[in-house]
């Protein structure tokens, strides 16, 4: 059936004439800087709620680990960048699991260049699993920060808003990435972020409009057209 | 049978209003006396209620003589489904109470109840408390129950074959067996109508030990049988759809002629769309009202005290009004659509004439030919007796957690006595303390693998070793979350207009409905402190109940629909509402949702597939449907009781396979889903499927006749590719979602704020993907699977069927559509489409987006 649900003949995706690949992970490649950007992993999301008395599955981090791993494999980034948002409170430090923790150093260590942005959950990263911090990060003509600024900021590549959406129909919500050519808001990464639609006022005030949304679908990213999203 | 002799005061007032103890009323004196907890099973109308109160009243009248200053204590317990059937009994009994003036206190406890009484009630006890299950769940999580419970005399459970099958039985069973431990004298009786299962309901009733044990049944004698019409209408009748709508003008003139009707629908769309259509042709002005369970709780209570004081005509209803709460003198029932099971139809019939002598009168409108043939299998039923139900099952793990949670918030409680506590409770006297052990964990815990969460323990072992919990806020948070009915994520549906003017609500011409009757007051318009998505600000008025956010979500500005009774113009989701405006609109664009649909009943789907196969007995069905079914005879073939028929054929450029199990929708849909990842290994390109009540359709874009269908339909599709399927269906998140609510591993209401309910789909589906990856074996993944393969997916159905048909699978390749699949394939479209439709659809829309390439590409 993978012919029912046909791929795109790789349809080029740009960011304020910049080349990028919106990848089914979640995380987008900027070929030209060998670089992938995530956003919003709030790593040991699931601890903080146990610590508040939900007992979710101790599990998320490790996921959002594996998953990121691979997107860095699949796309062979030198330069990782995560935009704010990466654990989930001041306190992840102190939950995460041993053998987390040092996938994760591990992870770190295996490009030769990892960036965090300050994120509101999480606005001094723990500096024990390596890789540089910075409130915000000029990559060409981008710019990487982790909330959307409230003016025009053309190039600008952000998170925090977690955006998805629904095809007009019968479909489910799902993550996406959000763009109308000039900057873009990355889906949340964490196994355990939820999502907000793209015709939210928080994300319409950001462009203006329904953006277009590229929507990781279960085999592929689909480019959505805004007129096309219901919600 | 009893010869029992009523104390004078109870003989002198039936003598006094002309009436006799019934015999069953008798024996529930004597199975009372003698400790003995009884089952009491008599028609509607037969003096139920009272026979399972006499018992208490008359212990009651014996204690009451002590004045006015007699200290109360509780002596009976009466817990039913509804919050308004307490309310109901209540004021019931308050006549034989006050005509022997009798000093017993009798009050309520609902989820309704204010906290100041709900303290009082704690403190000084009723005699009799009437209440529902989540308010016992509740006592058995509070410190001090033991002593509150202490003097219990007698429980009393209404309306109980409707309870037990569902996880509220569960949660009711195990804090009747918290109750018989701190009231081990207190006697317990059942009341129902309806009952399939007689012995498992006895069974249910009655604490377990070591041997099986089984409550008294007391039997009422049966009251004249029911009178039963099915409406053969001289309209056309539709294929599909569950509307009646073609059958309206006789629905109305029957109405007409009637003292009071009470029209039954099977889900909320339909009772708009039958309320709508019923308006349309009310000429004559009668008094016709909608109720269902999405309205507003105050409309409904304006509609119920309308029905009582005799100002109505006819009542448009759901299941609402299927339980014993008598709001009007109803000489007729009118169920429009098949009632999908005798059981359920009985019920319903009961609402009409609440007289033993005379029969209650029903009339049947099928929607559609198929339904034709369910009705005729219904009134069959009906007339041998023949009851069907929800089997009863083993009982729920997330229950368990939630109640064992419960009970070590109320007291420390070493888990020896807790283990042989709930297994008292029949749904429970085959739990493996294993099991229980772990369960235990996880609401210790959360019981993972990973060992990761020692210090967030929200369970703990005190210096005696016995259970309790960790702290004041674990419990408080634990009760705010009680009970087992997870409803559908709903948003508010509000009136509203914009700020600045502009055209105001339309004012109701001739043939429109009111909004309900009587009609409500306009409420102080108030400002929301923001509309999202839209820049106009919008007053906004009154609120007119709740919809499932899923099907708002399907909404544009502009679209229109039907609720309550009124077509409305969706204008926007804004916080957690959804505001709407009055529509100018004849017809709305959208036409229903559909919640709450019922599945066919095994039984009745047997009796319809033995009228179906055998021309003898069509001469009761009306010649389109008997036309339809010999055009398919000579076209096809038949469906013989024994097997199933397959059929392939062209149409459209596309392939299909029908075929007819006559298993319901739901057994049908876990099917589709199981065929269609078959045929893609066979490389045969299935594109969808859609299923209905008797058959299941699936399509695909190469001829599926020479499949092998026996291999296609044995029975280990139910093996791993059952397995790898509920890997991603979403009718699994949906019951695993359940399972983390009612398990308490998610909580709906936090002390301060709500957590809307978007959120914990949300999550719920994270984290049952992170589960299932990472922890397979984890108790609350086997808690969801095991409701699947019972509810949503209706698994045991479906295994069932095809052990049934195994040998048997007679497979026909035509020409052309056959006269049996039409029905089925008119819900293309209409009815959601499964499988790779998610991805097709993405793919589709982006295939849009290539042709008039993105704005930016």
């Amino acid at each position: 059936m993978a012919e029912a649900a046909k791929k795109i003949e790789e349809p080029v995706c740009r960011v304020n004439g910049v080349t990028v690949v919106p990848h089914l992970s979640g995380a987008l490649y900027v070929p030209e800087f060998s670089a992938l950007l995530v956003a919003d992993l709030h790593l040991e999301k699931g601890s903080a709620f146990a610590a508040g008395g939900q007992l979710l599955p101790p599990y998320d981090t490790r996921k959002t680990i594996a998953r990121l791993s691979e997107a860095i494999t699949a796309c062979g980034a030198q330069t990782v960048i995560a935009l704010g948002d990466s654990f989930h409170d001041r306190d992840a430090d102190h939950r995460i699991h041993d053998e987390d923790a040092e996938t994760l150093a591990g992870l770190v260590r295996s490009v030769a260049d990892w960036i965090w942005i300050e994120g509101n959950h999480d606005p001094e990263p723990p500096a024990r699993f390596g890789g540089r911090t910075v409130p915000e990060l000029a990559l060409g003509g981008l710019m990487l920060r982790h909330e959307p600024s409230a003016e025009d900021a053309p190039g600008e590549i952000c998170g925090h808003l977690h955006p998805a959406a629904k095809v007009a129909g019968r479909g489910r919500r799902l993550r996406c990435f959000a763009t109308d050519g000039t900057r873009m808001i990355l889906p949340a990464f964490g196994a355990y972020a939820g999502g907000l639609s793209v015709r939210d006022a928080a994300i319409l005030s950001v462009f203006g409009r329904c953006p277009d949304a590229w929507v990781l679908g279960r085999d592929a990213v689909y480019p959505i057209p805004a007129k096309r999203i219901s919600g | 049978m009893s010869d029992l002799v009523l104390p004078s005061r109870f003989a002198r007032w039936f003598a006094a209003r002309g009436w006799q103890a019934r015999p069953h009323q008798l024996e529930m004196i004597e199975a009372a006396g003698k400790g003995e907890d009884a089952l009491l099973i008599a028609p509607t109308g037969g003096g139920k209620t009272l026979g399972g109160f006499l018992p208490s009243l008359i212990d009651l009248a014996d204690v009451a003589g002590g004045g006015p200053k007699r200290p109360h204590r509780l002596h009976t317990l009466y817990i039913s489904p509804l919050k308004a059937l307490s309310v109901d009994v209540a004021r019931n009994l308050m006549t034989p109470v006050a005509e022997m003036a009798l000093d017993i206190l009798i009050e309520t406890r609902t989820g309704d109840t204010p906290v100041s009484k709900r303290q009082r009630q704690r403190d000084r006890p009723p005699d009799i408390l009437l209440t529902t299950p989540e308010q016992l769940a509740l006592f058995c999580a509070s410190p001090n129950a033991r002593a509150f419970f202490g003097d219990l005399e007698r429980i009393i459970i209404d309306e109980i074959h409707a309870l037990a099958p569902q996880k509220r039985g569960d949660l009711l069973s195990l804090g009747l067996a918290t109750l018989a431990q701190w009231a081990p004298g207190a006697s317990r009786a059942g009341l129902s109508a309806t009952v399939s299962d007689e012995g498992g309901l006895a069974r249910w009733l009655t604490p377990q030990g070591e041997t099986p044990a089984f409550a008294r049944i007391v039997r009422g004698s049966e009251g004249p049988k029911p009178q039963i019409d099915i409406l053969s209408s001289t309209e056309r009748i539709p294929w599909s759809g569950h509307s009646a709508r073609h059958a309206m003008g006789e629905v109305y003139a029957a109405i007409k002629q009637a003292r009071l009707t009470l029209v039954f629908v099977n889900t909320r769309a339909q009772a708009e769309a039958t309320f709508q259509a019923l308006w349309r042709l009310n000429e004559d002005g009668l008094a016709i009202a909608l109720h269902h369970g999405s309205l507003a709780v105050e409309q409904r209570r304006k509609v119920e005290a309308a029905m009582a004081s005799g100002q109505l005509k006819a009542v448009v209803c759901t299941s609402t009004l299927d339980l014993g709460i008598d709001w009007g003198d109803v000489d007729l029932v009118i169920q429009m659509g098949a009632p999908k099971g005798s059981a359920r139809l009985i019920q319903r019939l009961g609402r009409s004439n609440h007289r033993l002598d005379e029969p209650s009168r029903a009339l049947l409108a099928p929607a559609n030919r198929f339904e034709h043939l369910e009705c005729e299998a219904a009134r069959a039923a009906v007339a041998e007796g023949v009851l069907d139900g929800e089997p009863l099952r083993a009982g729920a793990l997330d229950v368990l957690a939630q109640h064992i949670t419960g009970r070590a918030c109320g007291e420390a409680v070493s888990s020896d006595d807790l283990f042989a506590e709930v297994t008292q409770a029949a749904p429970y006297a085959g739990l493996a303390r294993s099991e229980f052990d772990r369960v235990l964990e996880f609401c210790s815990t959360g019981g993972y693998a990973l060992d990761n969460y020692e210090r967030f323990r929200r369970l703990i072992r005190n210096q005696d070793g016995l259970w309790q919990a960790r702290n004041a806020r674990v419990a408080q948070r634990h009760r705010m979350n009680v009970g087992t009915i997870i409803e559908a994520e709903m948003l508010r549906v509000v009136l509203s207009s914009p700020v600045n003017g502009g055209g105001g609500p339309r004012s109701g011409g001739g043939g429109t409905p009111p909004s309900s009757l009587p009609r409500l007051r306009e409420d102080k318009p108030r400002t929301p402190p923001a509309s999202g998505g839209r820049k106009t600000m919008r007053r906004w008025g009154r609120s007119l109940g709740e919809v499932e956010e899923w099907f708002l979500e399907q909404l544009v500005p502009g679209d229109t629909f039907v609720f309550a009774g009124q077509i409305l113009e969706f204008q926007g989701i804004s916080e957690n509402a959804a505001l709407v405006t009055r529509s100018s609109d004849s017809e709305p664009k959208v036409p229903s949702y559909n919640g709450g649909k019922f599945p066919l009943s095994t039984y009745l789907a047997k009796r319809v597939r033995e009228i179906a196969h055998d021309p003898a007995q069509w001469s009761v069905l009306p010649d389109q449907v008997r036309d339809w079914l010999t055009l398919q005879q000579e076209k096809s073939r038949l469906p013989q009781p024994d097997d199933l028929l397959v059929e392939t054929f062209p149409r459209g450029g596309k392939h299909y396979l029908v075929c007819y199990p006559f298993e319901g929708r739901l057994a049908h849909q876990s099917l589709g889903m199981l065929l269609t990842r078959r045929l893609e290994r066979l490389r045969m390109r299935p594109a969808g499927f859609v299923a209905n009540e008797y058959a299941l359709a699936v399509w695909g874009l190469r001829d599926l006749a020479g499949v092998d269908m026996d291999a296609l339909f044995s029975e280990d599709m139910l093996g791993d590719d059952l397995d790898a399927w509920l890997a991603e269906s979403p009718l699994m998140k949906r019951t695993f979602r359940q399972c983390a609510v009612i398990s308490g591993l998610i909580e709906r209401r936090f002390p301060g704020h709500e957590k809307t309910s978007r959120q914990v789909t949300f999550s719920a589906d994270l984290i049952y993907d992170v589960l299932r990856e990472h922890d397979p074996e984890h108790i609350l993944l086997q808690a969801a699977w095991r409701d699947a393969a019972t509810g949503l997916l209706d698994i045991r159905r479906l295994g069932e069927a095809l052990k049934r048909v195994k040998g048997n699978i007679h497979s026909i390749n035509l020409p052309r559509v056959s006269p049996l699949a039409v029905p089925v394939l008119l819900e293309i479209g209409r009815e959601p489409i499964y499988g790779e439709a998610q991805e097709s659809l993405l793919a589709d829309a982006a295939d849009d987006l290539v042709k008039d390439a993105m704005a930016n590409g």
